[in-house]
């Protein structure tokens, strides 16, 4: 760690806030030219153009764009993200019950996939062209070609309908011990871990593979160094920064795209927050859901970013 | 005696089963403690197969088929991989040919080189790293408390070269295996690689299999000598009664190829008065600008050059020294920073755009990797025809007869038309490359080590069809090499570059003996010759270099000052170097004049040519 690796962080970190201001004026932008207002959503259809006026200039939605723009940066920055028109309540309010959920859902996903992605494409790699191999890519190019609504539905009709198992709608308000917990999270973690895991196993077993045909792993070999070595102490070092990024475009899945499982399991979610929230013209509420997904996904990236540059020591220390 | 290596009948296939070919036919050899045995041939002889057979392994897609190979009283071939891998790295150990590509970039040095003492249980963590630094001191490297805690990629190649060779030296092996360890370097780096790696072979009484193209280098270094082809010996006798008498017509021409400067007729003089292309001043280089439009790394700097009509113009230097950077810059590929380009008579831009199209006619480029620069997809007649079409318009009977005639030119078959790139050997492939820059019937062919990637026979040839293309159609050649042999035998005029400057240009016959710029005559002292003993008689980085004060803080000094053998305190890195004439006409960029440099160089001037005695 140096001078130059810190130089080269910050550069990163400064890109990402860059790109984070682009995103919410692309996001303004886009809220802003949708059909119907905040104040024409609230009042509703029979509401006489004078009063929508009057709410119009109440909610300050007369000025120009690039000052609403303005304001409502300032706003979010200071936290406070605006009133939703639908619930009559705090955006920040509303996300704060369903941003914990999320992640839990998320961490428990990634805890389960993440490891198994990694042993499924190393062990693919390590036995590229045998039996297990081809094995594990039949296997995971299928996880990937059934549709997750699909994955999720059939799920719940094994375990939860006809082996009674698990329940087939998750609370995550109402856990007390590890076992309710398991009960809770089994069923939405595994549909997920379907979608994820084999994109993630695929891009590792690349990397890997990449890495083993290089000729200082046969060198390793000609070292007398045994295969599992080879792969975890030669390979894998060099392939972190592929492998990384893969982990970390699957992990921002997690974060904002699972609609289909949050309401398949009518989990509570932040995701399906965003829907309801488009389809009631919830502005703000939309606004700060887009804005929360793209940081997320940023940030995962930039970690991505960092592994890479931290793994490689020709980008470390020059 | 014991032997301590036996291979007897050896084969190895390769390919899919069920449609195995045999690329080892049954090869027996024999060496006994102490001794150095070289394997030599082409590419595709089967030298690396053998090599790595030794240590019982096979690449993917190969597969050890039948015979012995002993190695001390282990036959590697009846052993299972655990086995195996308890002798590699410990009883048997592998130097690969590129060390920059042979180590974990990702991991220090000193880590790989007790990783597989360490795995063997050879000794401590602490006894095994004394034990490589000890090593790093015996190979001469730089700083060997040190060196081993830095990463690949800070070590230049001819040092990652010697920590290789102590990463094979550290377990005290029965037998080592060195895989053209000295191919990828310059010939002034060789030099030093191959004196590290004799002492250390001759002190340690260690037995070595040498695998090498290069006969010359193999000279010096193995007791025996065995001369592949085919996957088969053609050829096994000491090395002396070797290079005296071969006795296989084979070996016969590759002891001739191996000096081209002595078999190819001197060119012949069929260039005119009248400049061609001319340089002046010229400065290039690449990244980021600065105010005064100077790029951030400069490669090249105030270079003057003339091709006249019909002359071949030989450019040479080590890697890093801008002989492809100045190549590029004529081909237009690099806008130059300062100085500018004429060509017959006219003003050259410096950027493709600021070209005619009958200036880019008359300018082609022939790249080093016919591989890389023919399309695979496209067939021989249909990347002959871009050219034709492009530039003349020519289709039909007309097109198919000019492409015949570019086959003929070229001395392929009119047959081939209708191959693809990866159905030709390599020499085929760099004549179809060479055709299709004729195709455009250029004055200039800019060739940038156009034989560099192949096999001494087949580059010997390609230089002959070189020479009498020129003759026939009176082109002109800007020929870039890291072979001063190579050069000598086709060129009339030498550009010698070192990081960027031209230190030396002259005549051909004017590089035949001394006086030279002082790195001139490292690199031709640095060229292996066919004999046994150069290596501990040439001249070349013998002894101690004059010490020097504080450099001056100019950027015009010499920039051969750190490893020139003549340099003169407070002359040297104080004041910049400038041009003078010698008596021969040649030119160099020296504060020495012909008289100092006469007196060192003369004593130690070897016969260059015709040296196979």
């Amino acid at each position: 760690m140096n001078s130059h690796t810190l130089w080269l962080i910050c550069r990163r970190l400064g890109a990402g806030v860059v790109t984070l201001l682009i995103v919410s004026m692309v996001v303004f932008a886009i809220t802003a030219v949708l059909p119907g207002d905040a104040a024409q959503q609230s009042l509703g259809q029979f509401a006489t153009p004078e009063q929508v006026a009057a709410l119009r200039l109440k909610l300050g939605l007369d000025q120009p764009g690039v000052l609403r723009y303005l304001h409502w940066l300032m706003n979010l920055l200071t936290g406070d993200m605006g009133q939703s028109v639908s619930n009559a309540m705090p955006v920040g309010e509303l996300m704060a019950g369903r941003v914990p959920n999320t992640l839990m859902l998320a961490a428990a996903t990634a805890l389960v996939s993440v490891p198994l992605a990694l042993i499924l494409g190393i062990g693919s790699a390590m036995g590229r062209g045998g039996r297990i191999d081809s094995c594990l890519s039949f296997i995971t190019l299928a996880m990937v070609a059934v549709p997750e609504f699909l994955v999720a539905t059939l799920a719940v009709l094994i375990f939860a309908v006809n082996l009674g198992w698990l329940s087939a709608l998750s609370y995550a308000t109402d856990i007390t011990s590890p076992l309710q917990f398991l009960r809770t999270y089994a069923l939405p973690v595994m549909t997920l871990c379907c979608v994820i895991v084999a994109q993630m196993a695929r891009m590792t077993r690349a990397a890997v593979i990449d890495q083993l045909d290089s000729p200082y792993v046969e060198m390793a070999r000609l070292k007398g160094v045994s295969p599992i070595r080879i792969v975890l102490r030669h390979a894998l070092p060099n392939a972190i920064g592929p492998i990384a990024n893969a982990i970390a475009l699957s992990l921002s899945y997690l974060l904002g795209g699972v609609v289909i499982v949050e309401t398949i399991f009518n989990y509570p979610g932040i995701a399906s927050l965003m829907v309801d929230a488009v389809t009631n013209r919830d502005m703000a509420l939309v606004q700060a859901c887009t804005m929360l997904f793209c940081a997320a996904y940023l940030a995962l990236v930039l970690l991505a970013d960092l592994c890479a540059i931290l793994s490689n020591p020709r980008l470390r220390n020059q | 005696m014991t032997q301590l290596i036996r291979v007897e009948d050896l084969r190895v296939v390769a390919g899919d089963p069920g449609s195995e070919v045999e690329i080892v036919k049954g090869v027996s050899f024999a060496l006994e403690k102490g001794e150095v045995l070289a394997l030599i041939g082409e590419s595709g002889s089967g030298k690396t197969t053998i090599a790595l057979a030794l240590l019982g392994y096979a690449r993917r897609g190969c597969r050890l088929s039948g015979g012995v190979v002993q190695v001390g009283e282990h036959d590697m071939l009846a052993l299972d991989e655990t086995q195996l891998q308890g002798l590699r790295g410990n009883r048997v150990s592998y130097v690969a040919q590129s060390a920059a590509a042979a180590f974990n970039p990702a991991k220090k040095l000193l880590d790989q080189v007790v990783e597989g003492p360490l795995i063997h249980g050879l000794g401590t963590r602490a006894e095994l790293e004394a034990k490589a630094i000890g090593l790093f001191r015996d190979l001469a490297l730089p700083n060997p408390e040190r060196i081993g805690r830095r990463y690949p990629h800070q070590v230049s190649g001819g040092q990652l070269q010697r920590v290789m060779a102590a990463m094979a030296l550290i377990s005290d092996p029965l037998l080592v295996v060195l895989d053209e360890p000295t191919t990828a370097l310059d010939v002034t780096t060789q030099i030093d690689v191959l004196r590290a790696f004799k002492r250390v072979v001759r002190e340690r009484g260690a037995t070595a299999v040498y695998v090498s193209h290069d006969l010359a280098v193999v000279a010096q270094m193995a007791d025996q000598i065995v001369v592949l082809n085919g996957g088969q010996i053609l050829e096994r006798s000491a090395t002396a009664p070797l290079l005296k008498a071969p006795a296989h017509e084979y070996t016969r021409s590759l002891l001739a190829a191996a000096r081209p400067d002595t078999r190819i007729r001197p060119p012949c003089g069929v260039a005119e008065e009248a400049p061609l292309l001319t340089i002046t001043g010229l400065t290039a280089g690449y990244g980021n600008k600065n105010l005064h439009g100077m790029p951030a790394i400069r490669v090249l700097e105030d270079i003057d050059l003339t091709v006249r009509r019909g002359q071949a113009i030989g450019v040479i230097g080590e890697s890093g020294s801008g002989k492809s950077t100045l190549a590029r810059v004529v081909a237009g590929l690099l806008t130059p920073a300062l100085g500018g380009l004429t060509f017959d008579g006219q003003p050259l831009g410096g950027s493709l755009s600021e070209r005619t199209p009958e200036q880019f006619r008359r300018i082609q480029m022939v790249f080093q990797n016919a591989d890389t620069a023919l399309n695979p997809m496209h067939s021989v007649a249909t990347i002959l025809s871009r050219p034709l079409k492009m530039y003349f318009g020519l289709k039909g009977a007309a097109l198919q007869v000019r492409i015949g005639e570019l086959l003929d030119l070229v001395r392929l078959p009119r047959d081939m038309a209708d191959r693809r790139p990866n159905e030709l050997s390599g020499g085929q492939k760099q004549r179809v490359n060479l055709a299709r820059a004729l195709a455009a019937k250029p004055d200039l062919i800019l060739c940038d080590e156009v034989t560099s990637a192949l096999d001494t026979v087949v580059g010997a040839a390609i230089l002959e069809l070189l020479r009498d293309l020129r003759q026939q159609l009176g082109v002109s050649y800007l020929f870039i090499s890291h072979d001063i042999s190579t050069v000598r035998a086709l060129c009339d005029d030498i550009v010698v570059m070192y990081s960027g400057h031209k230190v030396h240009a002259g005549r051909r016959e004017s590089f035949a003996e001394a006086p030279y710029h002082p790195y001139t005559d490292l690199l031709i002292h640095s060229v292996p010759e066919l004999r046994q003993g150069w290596l501990e008689t040439c001249g070349a980085t013998h002894g101690e270099l004059p010490p020097i004060g504080e450099r001056a803080n100019l950027p015009e000094l010499c920039t051969f000052l750190n490893r020139c053998p003549m340099r003169i305190d407070g002359l040297c890195n104080r004041t910049a170097p400038n041009r003078r004439t010698l008596d021969n006409g040649s030119e160099i960029l020296c504060h020495r004049d012909a008289a100092d440099l006469l007196a060192t160089q003369r004593g130690v001037t070897p016969t260059s040519f015709g040296a196979y005695a």
